[in-house]
């Protein structure tokens, strides 16, 4: 298994474990009402799991699994597909910390255009990375 | 991987972008307030990426590892027949967003997507089994 994707599915299986956390706590009434962070954060729980968590480990096992790109290079290209890790991640911790938070401080507002920039970023550079490694051999 | 997988997978990824796409719109919106109007794509959004991305990627995948006959993979017709009801039902769901006339189309996506559901599971059922068998 390669580096890059033992990385992608550890991070998954620690946004697995925070999503399902942050579920959680968004039942316990007492806290959701004493910590304003977990008053918005439905959206958040929802998006670890399914881009933290799911994505994570699609991308993760599509980049080790995939038919080769080339002999020179199986997997295409290295620079693009850690540029996904750090695309993705930092888009969504950046929604993670901002979005709950956004109604109380809609100055914060810009900072979630820049989260979904770069998750977008990190979609294009996943699907320009293995669109070409989508093939017979 | 066989021909139909590289359809579904390109097809997912495609999805993928699509999903990703609205996503994004629709998470700057939420911050900066771009369009109203965007919201009304929520529902794609989720279609997209759990119904094209997610489940198309999952079928693509399983058509390609999952064991064979003597190399042979049998009941083709059943797959592609998957493929072809499965893109459809996400394409009524589509319109039915889109054109609030059609909303009574939504129903149709559904039952197509379920119909995709029933002959995939009917092709893929023998090949849940030993390597060897």
């Amino acid at each position: 298994m390669p580096p890059l994707t033992r990385l992608f599915i550890k991070t998954g299986l620690l946004y697995f474990v925070t999503a399902l956390l942050v579920g959680l706590l968004i039942y316990v009434r007492p806290l959701a009402a004493a910590i304003p962070w977990l008053a918005g954060a439905t959206p958040v729980y929802f998006h670890l799991f399914m881009v933290g968590w799911v994505t994570h480990l699609i991308i993760g096992v599509a980049y080790w699994m995939f038919p080769r790109f080339s002999r020179e290079q199986p997997r295409g290209s290295q620079g693009l597909a850690w540029s996904v890790y750090f695309l993705l991640n930092s888009g969504l911790l950046l929604r993670v910390v901002v979005e709950p938070l956004q109604s109380r401080f809609p100055a914060l507002g810009w900072w979630l255009g820049v989260a979904a920039l770069l998750q977008w970023l990190g979609g294009l550079a996943f699907v320009a990375n293995t669109w070409p490694r989508v093939k017979e051999r | 991987m066989p021909r139909l997988s590289i359809w579904m997978v390109r097809t997912a990824l495609s999805y993928l972008l699509l999903g990703f796409t609205i996503g994004a719109l629709l998470l700057a919106h939420k911050g900066i307030g771009l369009h109203p109007l965007l919201w009304r794509l929520l529902p794609l959004h989720i279609e997209f990426l759990l119904i094209g991305w997610t489940l198309q990627l999952a079928m693509g995948v399983a058509y390609w590892i999952l064991p064979r006959f003597l190399n042979e993979r049998r009941r083709l017709g059943l797959a592609w027949l998957a493929y072809l009801l499965l893109n459809l039902g996400i394409g009524c769901m589509v319109l039915s967003v889109s054109l609030p006339a059609w909303a009574t189309l939504a129903a149709v996506g559904r039952g197509l997507e379920a119909g995709a559901a029933v002959a995939f599971a009917l092709h893929v059922w023998p090949r849940v089994k030993p390597m060897s068998a």
